[in-house]
């Protein structure tokens, strides 16, 4: 158990830059470029957090608190999910509606840090994440929870059992599940074709320019709070993909492989695709919404059709 | 109207001096487009007001003047008959205080931008957002307002004049090519040839064959480099990575071409008055025409990619569309015109004696006026200098042995007029230059094609998202410091 524990922070420390680091060098590849190392964001996240950050004057105390709200929320979101060990640190019926409002108290804080600062940027930034955020939500509900009702089983532990439970149906509802869920980490994850993580413009940004006004630690506990985020959800589909049952150490680099694998995946797409226009995004996260519909209508099918 | 050609000379006092109304009347009875228009102090504080326009059709340049003494300081404006007079008009009333009457925007073009009071949209759903002018990356400052309704802009102002240097007024004082190629620095070559050549005309000087290809050689190359790299700049814009990568090492591949002609990759250095500093040898030329090749290769393959790429078009198609009446109306030039469907380029309207003799003919295109129109003409237009190059490089084989520089009295010509067009990448760069009595210069007005199109990039956005914005000012890509001067 505490093993696993330490495992869990060590994964919560290290993989979050890992795997921004592993996309870089993936998009450095298609891109024909040698590209920085795997592990720079993990060096400017230390840089970051030796400095010490600057305040506007404009601000008052929620700016200054955001951070950390945002930080200790993903954190705390985190021990509902099975990490690299397979388990999650509480694991209690409904830890979704949990998981899914912890996470939304800190970006909540992070919305009006952005609006707190009074600059225009900020407060774009922040009207289009709520405005994303608030569709993506439903259908991130409605496909884990459609998996958790065919199990009766309101944990996580739900998502190991699709295969167990459904049958022939599972392989469909798992396929759907993941491509829901990997939508969802470039949409939350401020990834292309979203969002263009590594653009200077302010006027297009969505995430970045949020924590424009945010420097040295502050600015290093949003990016790392951003980065474990991604690496919740991905967590959640390395937990549906790798077959329960397997030595505990084995998971972890299975686990490990997941994670490799979906950093390489989300650099590939972003090498392969241009960002979509910013009215189109809906549509993007429409599709996503479809999909999890399609959960929902195979696992009624499977519980109620036979 | 006194009728004269792009790059030649004439004495000022040939120049009708008319009433102003006579000169207004003329103005717009020929409705041509204005190329310059601008005062020039004169005696007992007097201004004479100078216009100069544009029959492209024919080739022909006209110009006039009118004069207003010390206690005019008024006249009807040109703008309300003929709107691409609008930036000219203020540019004239900033620098002589004459002021067009009636004008409907008179707004400060380059001093004076803190007195200026912002058109404002009200209502409770209106924000604005106002960029600059010091931006994240290393562009040039200018300040941009948007008037928004959410994601939607209604209205955007822009205001430069931050990189005023005067350039104008330095120009009388100690003219040099160095100064030429410093006005807007990614357009070097432009600028300095149309410098050299209005010094060549009031110095009398006909400079050789070679020195006249090599120059406008350097000028397709510069076209060909700077087009390149702003088919990256939008595909990085866009977040379209493959395409950033590729452009960018072409783009590269060019510039390094130049630098072993001449030892800048900007071509600074290379012209002078005269003739040209540094000779295309042969093996170097060879060694071009081979990087050339490869460039296109690449170029044509990563560009037939990106147009294939459904994500990608969605981003460049209706995405700041100027109609092509908007376009002409508002006087846009250049590149950023011909995407729209007005054809201008003084390549070949004023053609030298070149363009017929290496038989290089204009190109069809089909006009939409969008991102997708300026970036594919941006693409037609490096074959198209691709094609040039691999002509004026042949001729050049022929000849040879000519002097690379001609030597004159530096000796300039009196009481004259010079002009001189040239066809940037951006568009026409048009130098006019005025003589004294003594042979000093009294008078350098340079027009960038800027100087039009920045209003133009103003209605491009209009109705489009705020996001999208960077792309279509990626798309016109227009100079700060050309415009500011």
């Amino acid at each position: 158990m505490i093993l696993r524990l330490i495992a869990d922070i060590i994964i919560l420390l290290f993989a979050p830059f890992l795997m921004a680091g592993l996309i870089k060098k993936t998009k450095a590849f298609w891109g024909g470029r040698k590209g920085p190392s795997v592990f720079q964001p993990l060096y400017d996240f230390i840089k970051l957090w030796k400095k010490d950050y600057v305040i506007s004057k404009t601000t008052s105390g929620v700016f200054r608190i955001a951070p950390v709200v945002m930080i200790v929320s993903v954190l705390f979101a985190s021990m509902f999910i099975p990490l690299a060990s397979g388990s999650s640190v509480v694991s209690v019926a409904g830890g979704l509606i949990v998981f899914a409002y912890t996470l939304s108290i800190g970006k909540f804080f992070a919305l009006i840090s952005a609006m707190d600062t009074g600059s225009s940027f900020e407060g774009m930034g922040a009207s289009r994440e709520a405005c994303f955020t608030s569709i993506v939500e439903p259908a991130f509900f409605i496909t884990v929870g459609s998996i958790m009702a065919l199990s009766g089983n309101y944990t996580f532990d739900s998502l190991r059992e699709i295969f167990a439970n459904a049958g022939h149906y599972g392989i469909l509802i798992a396929i759907f599940a993941v491509v829901v869920l990997f939508l969802m980490i470039l949409i939350e994850g401020s990834r292309v074709p979203v969002d263009d993580p590594a653009t200077h413009l302010e006027l297009t940004m969505i995430h970045e320019v949020m924590i424009l006004d945010n420097s040295g630690s502050d600015l290093a506990l949003y990016t790392w709070a951003n980065g474990i985020k991604m690496l919740l959800i991905s967590s959640l589909i390395a937990f549906i993909i790798i077959p329960a049952g397997l030595n505990e150490w084995v998971n972890v680099l299975a686990y490990l492989g997941v994670m490799a694998l979906i950093s390489v995946i989300i650099g590939t797409v972003e090498s392969g695709m241009a960002r979509i226009r910013m009215s189109h995004v809906f549509e993007f996260i429409f599709i996503m919404s479809s999909l999890a519909l399609v959960v929902f209508a195979l696992v009624t099918a499977k519980m109620f059709g036979g | 109207m006194l009728k004269i050609k792009n790059n030649t000379k004439i004495n000022i006092n040939e120049i009708p001096i008319l009433q102003i109304k006579d000169f207004r009347e003329e103005i717009i009875s020929l409705n041509f487009r204005p190329i310059g228009f601008f005062g020039k102090s004169s005696e007992n504080d007097s201004v004479r007001l100078f216009a100069v326009l544009a029959d492209d059709k024919a080739g022909d340049i006209y110009i006039s003047s009118t004069k207003f003494s010390a206690d005019e300081k008024s006249y009807e404006c040109l703008t309300k008959e003929i709107p691409a007079f609008h930036i000219f008009e203020r540019e004239f009333y900033e620098q002589f205080g004459v002021e067009p009457l009636n004008h409907p925007w008179l707004k400060p073009v380059r001093i004076n931008q803190d007195k200026y009071e912002f058109f404002e949209m009200t209502g409770e759903e209106v924000h604005q957002v106002a960029v600059g002018p010091i931006h994240a990356g290393v562009i040039e400052p200018g300040h941009f307002r948007f008037m928004c309704n959410g994601e939607t802009v209604y209205h955007l102002e822009i205001m430069l004049g931050y990189q005023h240097r005067g350039i104008e007024e330095l120009m009388l004082i100690s003219p040099s090519n160095q100064l030429a190629e410093s006005i807007c620095g990614d357009s070097v070559i432009a600028y300095n040839t149309a410098y050299s050549q209005i010094m060549e005309i009031l110095q009398d000087v006909t400079i050789s064959d070679r020195a006249q290809l090599i120059r406008k050689a350097a000028l397709e190359m510069e076209r060909m480099a700077i087009h390149i790299g702003d088919l990256g700049a939008i595909a990085g814009d866009i977040a379209y990575l493959m395409g950033a990568s590729v452009f960018g090492a072409t783009r590269t591949l060019v510039i390094n071409t130049m630098l072993e002609f001449c030892g800048s990759r900007f071509g600074r250095g290379l012209i002078c008055t005269g003739g040209v500093n540094y000779d295309f040898t042969e093996e170097k030329l060879n060694q071009a025409l081979k990087t050339f090749e490869k460039v296109i290769k690449d170029v044509e393959r990563m560009v037939n990619t990106m147009l294939k790429s459904s994500t990608v078009m969605s981003r460049l198609e209706k995405t700041g569309t100027i109609s092509m009446e908007r376009a002409k109306e508002a006087g846009l030039v250049g590149m950023a015109a011909r995407a729209a469907g007005v054809e201008l380029d003084s390549r070949f309207d004023f053609p030298d004696k070149w363009m017929s003799e290496l038989k290089i003919e204009k190109k069809k295109f089909k006009a939409t006026g969008d991102v997708n129109a300026r970036f594919k003409l941006r693409y037609k237009e490096i074959l198209q200098s691709y094609s040039m190059i691999k002509k004026i490089f042949a001729k050049l084989q022929e000849c040879k042995n000519q002097d690379l520089f001609t030597s004159a009295s530096n000796n300039l010509s009196q009481n004259s007029l010079a002009i001189s067009i040239v066809e940037g990448w951006r568009g026409e760069v048009v130098h006019i230059a005025m003589t004294d009595g003594n042979g000093n210069l009294s008078r350098y007005k340079i027009k960038d094609p800027s100087f039009n199109n920045w209003y133009g990039l103003a209605l491009a956005v209009r109705n489009n998202g705020v996001s999208d914005f960077p792309l279509c000012n990626k798309s016109f890509n227009l100079s700060y410091s050309g415009n500011d001067l």
